[in-house]
C-alpha cells in the first residue's frame, strides 16, 4: 500500500505534461489501474479486514485525485506563464484612435465666455435676448437717444449698409452695439424686464487694440423702483463670480446718450510686472460703460418712464476674456490660428456652471 | 481739452493741489488723461552760490568754479560765458538727471580738472530754448530746491498741465470756466465772479452785416466791430505761455486773443482783416460749387446748404468752421473786424463733416455754445483787444438776436434718490444745481443758457448725482424677480445651439469666430456678394460684404493654416449668415470643416485621408445635439459649391432641409487656395423642428423577452441605387416584425460587370408575441427580396 502511495505520487510529480499527468492517472485510478484492482481484492477480505483496509484505499484514491488535479494546475499555470514570458507589448507607444476625439477639439474663448456670463446672469434672473446685425438707423441710433446730428455718431465709427439707388431711407448700419437689442426686447416684452444681450458689434477701427468687429454683452433691468445702487451690486457680484474672487467697483460719473446718470465702472486690480491682476491692488481699469436707463429710451421700447425705470450696461465679452485668461492679443481671436484655438479655447466638455464654477 | 493750474486759477479761488483736481474731475465726470507737472523732473536740481570762478589751466573758454552746494563746497567746471564768482545758480550733483541734453551726471575730469556736478542753462532743464548761459537767478539760498523757487518766483514756467476727456454733451467744459464752476460746485473752491467789459464805440462801424431771410434758422445772431489802428505784434509772455501750454502756437496777438478765447470762455471767435475786405459782410446759404482757400492753407469746396460770410467781393469765411486766407490778420494789420456769433450746431457739425475740416471751433459749435454770451464775449474780447494792441473801438453791428433757450423742468428730489439710490438731501439737491447755475423757481429748475445738453428731468438728476460722487455711491442688493431656484432662461434654440458646439468640440473640431464681412469675390462664390449685402464703407476690399455662408470663412482659414504647416484641419464656426441687407435677413448657421488626414500617422495605421463618410457621421451627431429627428431624408443637387456628385442634402422631405455635408467642389478650393480634399458639413438650425413634447418624461420601454433573429442578404443592383432606397424597401417588407435593417457590405465593378455593385444588408426581426417559426422566417425573407427587386431592378446574388 505505501509502495503504491508513494509510486504514484512520485510519477506525478514527475509527469511533464498533461498527457504524461493522463497516462499516470489511468495506470492509477483507471478501471483497470491499481488502485482500482486492489479495490476488486477487497470482495476476497474478510470483513474485519475490509474495515481497514478499505477506508486505507479510499484515502489512497482520493490522495492521488488531489494530487493529480494539483499537478494539472501547475503544468496549466506553467504553460501560461510560458506563453505571457513571450507576450511582451511596447505600452508605450500610442494608443489607436478612431479619427477626432474630444481631445483635439476646442471652444473658442468667447464662446467659453458666453456661457459663463449667461450662467452667472441667469442666477440673477436675467435672459438671454439676441437681435439683428443689421440695424435700421433708428434703433441703433435714433431710439437710444443719438440723434442724426449727435457727435456720438461721428465718433462710433459706424459701418453703413449700400443704398440702392431710390431708396431714400436713411442706411441700415452694422450695429455699433447691442443696446438696439434693448429697444426691441422691450417693445416686444414690456416692462418689468431683465435681459442681457450678448453678440457680434461692429466698428470701422482696426489697430493694435481695436477690430472691426468684437463681442459686448448688454444688460438691462426694468421695474419700478430699480437703482443705480442695485447696478453697482449687480457688477460686483457678477465680476465677483466670473474672476472668481471679490472684485470692487468704482464709478465714475460719464455721459451716454442713453443713460441718465451715466457712470463708467473700473474694476479694482495691480499692474505689477506688466500683467493686469483683478481683484487685488488698488489700480482701477475701466471695464464698462452703464447707467441709469434715458427716459427717451425707455419711450422708444415702449415703456412709460413716469411708471418704470432700471439700468443698463454695456461690456466687451472679448475683453473680459482677455483679462481673465490672460490672452494677450484681440486680434487673435478672428485669425482662427490652430495653435491660438487649441492653446486658447477649452475642452468640449468643460461645460461652466455655478456650482462647478464658471 | 488742456488747461493749465494757474489759468484754472483765474476762475476758480482754490488751494487744491492739482492732483486733488484731477480726482475731482475724473469723479466728476471730466476724465483726467494726463497731469504734467514741469517740477517733476526738476527735482533734484538744488540752488548754489558761485564763490570763486578762475580760468582753466588747460583751457581758454572754461572756468574752475568753486560753488557753494546743498553738500557743500564743490570744485565745477563750466563753459558758459556768464559764468563767474557771485551769482546764484542752479547745481545738477552728481546722479542728476538732466532731461535737455539726455544725461545723469557723474563725477569726470575736464582736462584734468575734476568736475562734479554741472550748473544749469534753461534748456537743459527743458524750461525754455534759453542756452546763451547758466541760470542766474536774483534770489534763493544755497541747498534750496529750484522747483519750489520757480513755484515761488515764476509759477507759470511750473505750471501743471490737465487735460481732459470732454463728453459730447459738456460743451459748457470746453471752456477753463465751465470747468472750474463744476470744481466750485463740488465744493473745491470759489468761483470767481464773471469779467465784464463796457465798450463805448467811438464812431460808427464802416462794415455793416446781414443775414439772409433763408440763412437765419441756421444762423441766428451776429455781432461784430472795428478797431481801428491796432497793433499786431506779438502776443504777451503769459499769453503765450498758456497757449504753449496746452499745444497751441502763438501767432500774433489778435489771433492769439481769438485762441484764449476759445480755450478759457468756450467763445470762439474770428478777425477779419478790415483792409481786406470790401463792403459789407453777409451770411448766407451756399448753392454749392463755391470755393475758399482758409487759414489753414487749404482750399475748400462748399457744397450746398452750408453757412458762409461773403463781403462784397466773394467768400472769406467758412462760417463757424474757419476764416478765408485772404482777409486774414497779419503783422501789416492795423484795422480789424472782430466776430462773434451764434451758428446752429447741427448745421456746423453737417457742413464740418461733410467738408472734412476739424476745427476747435467747429469742434464747439456743433457741441453746442452759450447762446447767450454772443455780445458779451464780443465786448471782452474788444476789451482785451485794445489792452494789448491799442486801437479804438467803433460800436457795435448786429444782425438776428440770440434764440431763446429759456426752460425749466421739475426737480423731483424723491424720484433723485430712487434713481440713484443714494440718500442726498432735498435742499443739498437744490444747492448743487444753484452752484451750478440753475435758478430754482420751486421745485422748477430754470437751466443756465451755457447747458445745452440738459432737455429733461433726467438730466437734472444726473447733475445732483454727480456733484454728489458716484464713487462714493454703496451697492444695494437686488433680488431676484422671483424667490426660491432661479429658473431656466435659456430659449430652445439657445439650448441647442450650446449642445452643438460642445458636440462639435467633442468631435475634435476647433471652434472660430471670424469676420461676418468676407471679399467679394469669395462671397459671390457662394450665393453673395451682391449690392443688398455691400458695405458702403468697408475697412478693405477683404471685408466688403455680408458673409452668404460660413464656409468661405473656413476654407480661408483652413488656407492660412496650411500655410503655416498645418496640414490636417477641423474647423466650426457657429454663427449668423446674411442673405440681405435688411434687419432680420440673417440666420444662423452651423458649418464644420475637415481637410488633411483624419489624425497623424500613427503605428496603428489608423490614420487615413478624411472623406465624406466622416462628415456624413459628424452631421448624424450634430442633427441628434440639435434634437432634429432620428428618420431623414438624403437628397442631392445641393448649392453648386458642392462635389456634384458627393454630397448630401439632410432633409425632412424636398422643402426641409436641414443640412448639406459632402466634399467641396475642386474649383472652390482653387479659388480660396486650398489645398484639397476638403469635406463640410453646414447645418441650419432654425430649420430643426422644436419638439412638441415638452414633458420630460419617456415613453414606456417596450422589452420583448422573444429572441430576435438576424438575416443577411446581399443584393446585385445599378450602381447608383443608393443604399437608402433599397433599405427603405426592405423595411417595407414588414414594418411590424422587422426592427432594423443595416448595409453592411459594398462591393463596386468586379465579376459583376461595369456599373454594377453589390450591397449586402443584415435585417433585423424582432418577434412579438411569440416565437416565429422557420416558416414564416423564410416567408419573411422572400417578401423583403420581392420588395427590394420590385424596387431596385436588382437581384438576390448567388
Amino acid at each position: 500500500m505505501e509502495d503504491l502511495r508513494s509510486k504514484y505520487l512520485t510519477r506525478i510529480g514527475e509527469a511533464a505534461d498533461e498527457a504524461a499527468l493522463e497516462e499516470v492517472r489511468l495506470s492509477a485510478i483507471g478501471k483497470k489501474g491499481e488502485v482500482a484492482l486492489a479495490m476488486r481484492e477487497l470482495g476476497r477480505m474478510s470483513p474485519e479486514e475490509r474495515q481497514v483496509e478499505g477506508p486505507r484505499l479510499n484515502e489512497l484514491k482520493s490522495e492521488i485525485t488531489s494530487a493529480l488535479a494539483a499537478r494539472k494546475a501547475a503544468l496549466h499555470d506553467a504553460a501560461l506563464d510560458a506563453r505571457l514570458a513571450g507576450e511582451w507589448l511596447d505600452v508605450t507607444l500610442p494608443g489607436r484612435r478612431s479619427g477626432r476625439g474630444p481631445a483635439d477639439g476646442s471652444v473658442h474663448p468667447v464662446s467659453q465666455v458666453w456661457e459663463e456670463v449667461t450662467a452667472i446672469f441667469a442666477d440673477m434672473g436675467f435672459a438671454v435676448a439676441e437681435g439683428p446685425q443689421v440695424e435700421s438707423d433708428w434703433y441703433n441710433f435714433d431710439a437710444l437717444n443719438i440723434p442724426d446730428h449727435h457727435p456720438a455718431r461721428g465718433e462710433m465709427d459706424t459701418f453703413y449698409m449700400a443704398r440702392a439707388e431710390g431708396d431714400d431711407r436713411p442706411p441700415h448700419v452694422l450695429r455699433t452695439h447691442t443696446s438696439p437689442v434693448q429697444i426691441r426686447s422691450m417693445q416686444e416684452m414690456g416692462a418689468p424686464l431683465r435681459i442681457i444681450c450678448p453678440g457680434r458689434v461692429y466698428r470701422a477701427d482696426y489697430d493694435q487694440t481695436h477690430t472691426p468687429m468684437f463681442h459686448q454683452v448688454e444688460g438691462l433691468a426694468i421695474d419700478r423702483d430699480i437703482s443705480m445702487a442695485n447696478l453697482k451690486w449687480v457688477l460686483e457680484e457678477f465680476f465677483t463670480a466670473y474672476f472668481g474672487r471679490s472684485v470692487k467697483t468704482r464709478f465714475r460719473a460719464s455721459h451716454f446718450p442713453f443713460t441718465e446718470p451715466s457712470a463708467e465702472v473700473d474694476i479694482q486690480c495691480s499692474f505689477e510686472g506688466g500683467t493686469v491682476k483683478v481683484g487685488e491692488g488698488d489700480g482701477w481699469l475701466e471695464v464698462l460703460g452703464s447707467g441709469m436707463v434715458h427716459p427717451h429710451v425707455l419711450r422708444s421700447g415702449g415703456v412709460d418712464p413716469d411708471e418704470w425705470q432700471g439700468f443698463a450696461f454695456g461690456m466687451g465679452i472679448d475683453r473680459i476674456a482677455m483679462l481673465k485668461y490672460g490672452i494677450p492679443d484681440l486680434r487673435a481671436f478672428f485669425d482662427s490660428d490652430l495653435r491660438w484655438l487649441r492653446h486658447y479655447g477649452f475642452g468640449g466638455l468643460q461645460v461652466p456652471t455655478l456650482r462647478g464654477g464658471v | 481739452m488742456k488747461f493749465t493750474l494757474s489759468w484754472l486759477r483765474d476762475h476758480l479761488d482754490t488751494e487744491a493741489s492739482a492732483e486733488e483736481i484731477a480726482e475731482a474731475l475724473t469723479d466728476l465726470g471730466l476724465e483726467v488723461e494726463e497731469v504734467t507737472d514741469p517740477t517733476a523732473t526738476l527735482r533734484d536740481f538744488r540752488l548754489g552760490y558761485v564763490e570763486a570762478a578762475e580760468k582753466h589751466p588747460d583751457a581758454d573758454r572754461l572756468r574752475v568754479c568753486r560753488v557753494a552746494t546743498a553738500d557743500g563746497v564743490k570744485q565745477i567746471i563750466c563753459g558758459a560765458p556768464n559764468a563767474r564768482a557771485g551769482i546764484t545758480v542752479v547745481v545738477a550733483s552728481p546722479g542728476t538727471y538732466v532731461p535737455g541734453i539726455d544725461t545723469t551726471i557723474q563725477v569726470g575730469r575736464i582736462r584734468g580738472v575734476e568736475s562734479h556736478g554741472m550748473m544749469a542753462s534753461e534748456r537743459e532743464m527743458e524750461l525754455s530754448d534759453e542756452h546763451d548761459g547758466i541760470i542766474e537767478l536774483p534770489s534763493g539760498e544755497v541747498g534750496e530746491s529750484f522747483a519750489d523757487w520757480l513755484s515761488r518766483n515764476a509759477p507759470e514756467k511750473v505750471d501743471p498741465v490737465i487735460e481732459i476727456a470732454i463728453t459730447p454733451n459738456r460743451p459748457d467744459a470746453l471752456g477753463v470756466r465751465g470747468i472750474a464752476r463744476d470744481l466750485a460746485a463740488r465744493g473745491l473752491g470759489t468761483l470767481k465772479p464773471a469779467k465784464t467789459a463796457e465798450i463805448a464805440g467811438a464812431f460808427p462801424c464802416p462794415i455793416g452785416v446781414s443775414i439772409d431771410a433763408d440763412a437765419r434758422e441756421h444762423a441766428p445772431h451776429f455781432t461784430g466791430r472795428l478797431i481801428r489802428g491796432v497793433t499786431n505784434g506779438p502776443s504777451p509772455a503769459w499769453l503765450q505761455a498758456r497757449l504753449k501750454a496746452i499745444g497751441l502756437r502763438p501767432i500774433s496777438a489778435l489771433v492769439d486773443i481769438t485762441n484764449f478765447f476759445t480755450f478759457d470762455l468756450n467763445r470762439p471767435l474770428h478777425v477779419f482783416d478790415a483792409g481786406k475786405v470790401t463792403g459789407d459782410l453777409r451770411v448766407h446759404m451756399t448753392k454749392g460749387g463755391e470755393t475758399i482757400e482758409a487759414l489753414d492753407e487749404r482750399t475748400y469746396t462748399f457744397g450746398p446748404g452750408m453757412l458762409a460770410i461773403s463781403d462784397d467781393h466773394a467768400i472769406e469765411s467758412l462760417a463757424g468752421l474757419m476764416g478765408g486766407a485772404p482777409t486774414g490778420v497779419s503783422e501789416e494789420t492795423t484795422d480789424v473786424f472782430l466776430e462773434s456769433a451764434y451758428w446752429n450746431h447741427v448745421t456746423i457739425a453737417r457742413s464740418g463733416r461733410a467738408l472734412k475740416l476739424n476745427s476747435d471751433a467747429r469742434y464747439r459749435f456743433e457741441r453746442g455754445i452759450d447762446p447767450a454770451f454772443t455780445r458779451p464775449g464780443l465786448d471782452l474780447a474788444t476789451q482785451m483787444i485794445l489792452d494789448l494792441c491799442g486801437g479804438e473801438a467803433s460800436e457795435v453791428v448786429e444782425a438776428g438776436a440770440a434764440p431763446d433757450t429759456a426752460r425749466a423742468y421739475r426737480l423731483d428730489t424723491m424720484r433723485v434718490v430712487s434713481l440713484v439710490g443714494m440718500e442726498i438731501a432735498a435742499d443739498i439737491q437744490r444747492e448743487t444745481l444753484e452752484a451750478l447755475g440753475f435758478t430754482l423757481d420751486g421745485d422748477m429748475a430754470r437751466v443756465p443758457s451755457w447747458r445745452p445738453d440738459v432737455q429733461g428731468e433726467a438730466d437734472l438728476v444726473e447733475e445732483v448725482a454727480r456733484m454728489a460722487s458716484l464713487t462714493k455711491l454703496a451697492t444695494r442688493p437686488m433680488p431676484r424677480p422671483q424667490p426660491g431656484v432661479p429658473a431656466p432662461i435659456l430659449t430652445e434654440g439657445q439650448r441647442r445651439e450650446q449642445a452643438a458646439r460642445r458636440m462639435a468640440a467633442a468631435l475634435g473640431y476647433n471652434e472660430v469666430v471670424s469676420y461676418s464681412f468676407i471679399d467679394a469675390a469669395a462671397a459671390t462664390l457662394f450665393g453673395g456678394g451682391g449690392e443688398a449685402t455691400r458695405l458702403e464703407n468697408p475697412i478693405s476690399s477683404e471685408m466688403s460684404h455680408l458673409r452668404p455662408d460660413l464656409l468661405p470663412g473656413l476654407l480661408r482659414a483652413a488656407a492660412r493654416n496650411q500655410k503655416r504647416g498645418q496640414t490636417d484641419i477641423a474647423l466650426f464656426e457657429i454663427g449668423a449668415v446674411f442673405s440681405g441687407g435688411e434687419p432680420g435677413e440673417q440666420r444662423p448657421a452651423l458649418t464644420a470643416l475637415l481637410t488633411g488626414r483624419s489624425g497623424p500617422k500613427d503605428v496603428h495605421g489608423s490614420s487615413r485621408p478624411v472623406d465624406v463618410y466622416d462628415v456624413r457621421a459628424d452631421v448624424d451627431s450634430l442633427l441628434g445635439a440639435l434634437g432634429a429627428p432620428a428618420k431623414t431624408q438624403i437628397l442631392r443637387d445641393g448649392d453648386p459649391w458642392w462635389h456634384p456628385g458627393r454630397h448630401g442634402r439632410i432633409g425632412l422631405g424636398p422643402k426641409k432641409i436641414l443640412a448639406t455635408f459632402g466634399e467641396v467642389h475642386p474649383r472652390i478650393l482653387d479659388a480660396m487656395e486650398v489645398k484639397g480634399p476638403a469635406m463640410a458639413l453646414t447645418i441650419w438650425p432654425e430649420e430643426i423642428p422644436m419638439p412638441r413634447n415638452r414633458s420630460a418624461a419617456r415613453p414606456p420601454l417596450e422589452l420583448s423577452d422573444l429572441q430576435a433573429v438576424e438575416r443577411d442578404f446581399a443584393f446585385v443592383v445599378d450602381e447608383k441605387v443608393e443604399a437608402q432606397s433599397l433599405v427603405a424597401a426592405a423595411q417595407g417588407a414588414d414594418k411590424a416584425l422587422i426592427e432594423d435593417v443595416r448595409v453592411f457590405d459594398e462591393f463596386i465593378g468586379g465579376s459583376l460587370g461595369e456599373g454594377r455593385k453589390s450591397l449586402a444588408i443584415t435585417v433585423r426581426i424582432q418577434p412579438r408575441g411569440e416565437t416565429l417559426k422557420e416558416a414564416e422566417i423564410e416567408a419573411l425573407s422572400k417578401a423583403v427580396i420581392a420588395k427590394v427587386t420590385q424596387a431596385t431592378g436588382g437581384t438576390l446574388r448567388g
